[in-house]
């Protein structure tokens, strides 16, 4: 059951483009792997064809003995994969405990959970705590992040997938979330994928990274190494 | 005291108008179609319930019943089979897929019943109430039927804002792909929010027919959607409480322009009112957002 | 440039005449029933080409043109009526005065249409096919516009003593292929280029210069000449008009006209008219061949325009000239594709 998500030659099209040209990944169980490229590098089709709402045109996904290419989008979560989208992905229009809810609907044990998942949320979060009751839309960057994260944790996920997190957010907003997966990734043994283009940040948290460009991984090892490569750092990273 | 008169019963009607534009806002809200079979679904399930009745001497209340039901198995089947495959294409389809729906459902209705017009008898009595020596232009029928439809949003609002099934249905009609990466079955939601619309038009129709005598014929329903649909565009089309506040405002205007006019010019009104809304503020009277979702 | 353009003109032209002279030349043999179907059809044509123009080249949709066809063809009574002993000349100005009337309608409603989209555009069309055709009841206008009985006139007599219906389907035939040699025209001009534009990409065709609104309200305008002419026609062919001759659902099977022959194509429009105005005939025929009650053929041709738009949007979205386009252009996708293949 420790088999985490492995992925194995994936190619992903949009037409004529190749977003992932033949992108191999074995995602270390426990531990934080950043993915890092420019844009358009294929960071987000990586995202979106691990959850399932980009179908992959060759390759394989696997996750804990699931063939993720046979699993609908909708039990995905049910396998213990919850998605933090980019943009934040917060529904605007529904408060704050009503997106957290959504986060654990699925669950048969939905009542319990509920109630421990929000207190453990609001502890972890406490501004989203003061603002339960408040629509989404009133929420700054900041919180409306917290609240993506919180909403994911409320399924009690063993791998959270994060897209761009750090978009457009203060730099001590930054430090905080990412702070925050370190203790999760650390403490709960979560396994976390990060996908950013905030390279430094990412690379200060994760455990393992690896270097889209172009749909292609071109680089991958320990994030210390990773951020150690100058050459790396200037073709790839921009700083 | 006329003037109060006008009001009172016009507001009442427009209850009726403000149910068929929740049917319409609910579709509308969940998937940005417009449902212009509306009119023809709830024409079909009036009938339907207008059999039981008139020809098979059900109760009215098994009619009523039966033609709620009709209506949700009817507006879930519409979507799974004409909706679901035109998803995503030119918004201009499932306009013509509605309209030829309403074509298809009058053409089958005059098949089944015939072109001609029939009666539906309420369940209440159409006689107006009196205060002393006053007439108030309000009968036990219309009671029953602001309290029906009262009662149905109520339990909609119930239904949406306190369930999970609510919750998940609100989550898939504002982000179907967060709701979706949420484990929401969304496809199975937008059959539910059809089906339920269809109900709530439904029972506008049953409402409705019992009003006037020789209401019911295969085409008698097409002046309601355009009302049902103003009162809608009035209130913002995205939004149920506007819905109902618009019904109510268009029920008034036409009770008076009627009034004070001429009730020849009925259905032109409806058009003029609609016009000037959609010059004057195209989002509706009543829409939190002013940006327009088109 | 201008030499190319006046040889589409020429080339149309001639097409249009040469088309015009088989049709009168074919109207010779026809019974008089015929003559009056062909009469029905070329009536249809112009509203379906005028909408399918709307439509399909400015992406704008109008349920509406049953009531520009109301405004038309009462434009024509009122002035049949109290012109009587209108001969055959000025009948064409009395037809130029329904499309003119119509057409002013239309750019009054065009102007409000040009804010909507989608949705709240084929809404308000609708709420007009609707409310319209009520005018003519309203109290004050009855002495005018005749009531619910409408009103009663007659159309000049036929030239030289020709056969009535055949001098009814030649005014409708000149009448459908001056509309149709038009609407060609404008669309290969720089006008339905611009229409083009503004369907495929609103926000570009205005940053190239182009002003959305007017190019919409144009369309509309157009659009609403082609339908008050043929209500025009509609009426001449007819000597009366009435309130109750322009429902909702003649609205529709314009639109299911038009979606039939593949939005956007003049051809198709052709196509489209004669599948709708043949279709009740068909049906009457099919159901004394089964012996169906009269409810059943009555509804027959509408259940089949209804069972028609969902089919034509569920299989060939783009209509039956799209769906054999898609078809040949996949056959030749095909046949290059596989060379590469080998």
């Amino acid at each position: 059951m420790t088999s985490g998500l492995v992925l194995d030659n994936v190619v992903t099209t949009y037409g004529a483009v190749r977003a992932l040209d033949g992108v191999s990944l074995d995602v270390a169980d426990g531990k934080i792997t950043a993915v890092l490229g420019a844009n358009g590098a294929g960071k987000t089709t990586l995202l979106r064809t691990v959850n399932g709402l980009v179908r992959p045109a060759a390759g394989s996904i696997r996750f804990g003995g699931h063939d993720l290419l046979a699993t609908p989008v909708e039990r995905i979560v049910t396998l213990g994969i919850a998605h933090v989208p980019e943009g934040r992905g917060v529904i605007t229009e529904l408060t704050v405990e009503e997106n957290l809810r959504l986060g654990a609907l699925w669950r048969s044990d939905r009542r319990r959970e509920t109630v421990n998942g929000l207190a453990t949320v609001y502890e972890m979060f406490p501004p989203l705590a003061e603002r339960r009751d408040r629509a989404a839309d009133t929420l700054s960057g900041g919180e409306r992040q917290m609240l993506a994260i919180g909403r994911a944790l409320m399924s009690r996920p063993s791998l959270l997938l994060l897209d761009e997190p750090s978009l457009g957010l203060a730099p001590r907003i930054t430090a905080q979330i990412m702070a925050t997966l370190r203790r999760l990734s650390a403490e709960d043994g979560l396994t976390v994928v990060l996908v950013e283009q905030n390279a430094r940040s990412a690379l200060s948290v994760a455990d393992s990274a690896v270097i889209l460009n172009l749909g292609r991984v071109v680089a991958s090892g320990a994030a210390d190494d990773l951020a150690g490569d100058e050459q790396l750092r200037h073709a790839y990273l921009g700083f | 005291m006329t003037f109060l008169n006008l009001v009172i019963s016009g507001a009442a009607n427009g209850v009726v108008y403000a149910a068929v534009a929740l049917a319409l806002v609910l579709i509308w809200r969940s998937t940005g179609i417009l449902n212009f079979a509306q009119g023809g679904m709830l024409m079909f399930t009036t009938f339907i319930a207008w059999d039981l009745v008139h020809l098979h001497g059900a109760n009215y209340w098994v009619g009523l019943v039966v033609a709620l039901l009709a209506g949700l198995v009817l507006g879930a089947v519409v979507e799974r089979v004409l909706i679901r495959p035109i998803e995503g294409g030119p918004p201009i389809n499932p306009v013509i897929v509605t309209l030829g729906l309403l074509l298809l459902l009058e053409a089958v209705a005059g098949m089944i019943w015939g072109s001609g017009v029939s009666s539906f008898a309420p369940e209440f009595s159409l006689n107006d109430y009196h205060v002393g020596h006053q007439l108030i232009l309000f009968s036990p029928d219309y009671l029953f039927i602001v309290l029906a439809v009262l009662g149905v949003m109520v339990a909609l609002y119930v239904l949406f804002q306190h369930t999970p099934i609510g919750l998940r249905m609100r989550a898939s009609a504002f982000n179907p792909e967060v709701a979706r990466l949420l484990g929401v079955r969304v496809g199975r939601l937008l059959t539910l929010g059809w089906g339920l619309a269809a109900m709530v038009g439904a029972l506008a129709g049953v409402l409705i027919a019992g009003t006037q005598p020789g209401y019911i014929n295969p085409n008698a329903f097409d002046g309601l959607l355009i009302l049902g649909f103003t009162a809608a565009v009035v209130g913002g089309l995205d939004s149920p409480l506007g819905a109902l506040a618009g019904g109510l405002l268009v029920g008034v205007i036409q009770q008076l322009l009627d009034n004070y006019v001429s009730i020849d010019l009925d259905s032109f009104y409806t058009f003029v009112v609609l016009l000037v809304v959609l010059m004057l503020r195209p989002s509706g009277l009543f829409s939190r957002t002013a940006v327009r979702r088109v | 440039m201008s030499l190319l353009r006046r040889s589409t003109l020429l080339r149309n032209g001639l097409l249009a005449l040469c088309g015009l002279g088989i049709m009168l030349a074919v109207t010779e043999g026809l019974s008089d029933y015929r003559n009056t179907q062909l009469a029905n059809i070329a009536v249809t044509v112009c509203a379906v080409a005028g909408l399918t123009v709307l439509t399909g080249l400015s992406g704008q949709i109008s349920l509406g043109n049953g009531a520009f066809m109301f405004v038309g063809a009462y434009t024509v009574g009122l002035l049949l009526m109290h012109n009587p002993g209108t001969n055959n000349g000025e009948l064409v100005l009395v037809l130029a005065a329904s499309a003119l009337v119509a057409a002013v309608a239309g750019g009054l409603v065009g102007v409000a249409a040009a804010r909507l989209r989608g949705p709240y555009l084929a809404g308000i069309t609708l709420a007009l096919a609707l409310g319209l055709p009520a005018l003519p009841e309203y109290s004050h206008f009855q002495g005018k516009l005749g009531g619910h009985a409408g009103l009663n006139f007659l159309a000049p007599n036929p030239p030289g003593g020709m056969n009535f219906f055949r001098w009814q389907a030649w005014v409708c035939l000149i009448g459908a292929v001056v509309t149709l040699f038009l609407l060609a025209n404008l669309s290969r001009s720089r006008v339905g280029r611009a229409f083009r534009a503004v369907r495929d990409d609103e926000i570009s065709a205005s940053l190239a210069g182009l002003s959305v609104a007017r190019v919409q309200i144009l369309a509309f305008t157009v659009s609403a000449a082609c339908a008050g002419l043929a209500g025009g026609l509609f009426a001449v062919i007819n000597g009366n008009v009435l309130p109750s001759g322009f429902p909702i659902s003649l609205s529709l099977s314009l639109l299911a006209a038009a979606v039939f022959g593949g939005l956007g194509t003049l051809s198709g429009a052709v196509y489209g008219s004669i599948i709708v105005t043949l279709l009740p005939q068909w049906s009457y025929d099919l159901a004394h061949a089964f012996s169906m009650p009269d409810r059943v053929q009555l509804n027959l041709p509408q259940a089949v325009y209804g069972a028609g738009l969902i089919l034509g949007m569920l299989l060939f979205p783009l209509g039956i000239q799209g769906g054999v386009r898609r078809i040949w252009a996949l056959g030749r996708n095909a046949l290059r594709t596989k060379p590469a293949g080998n």
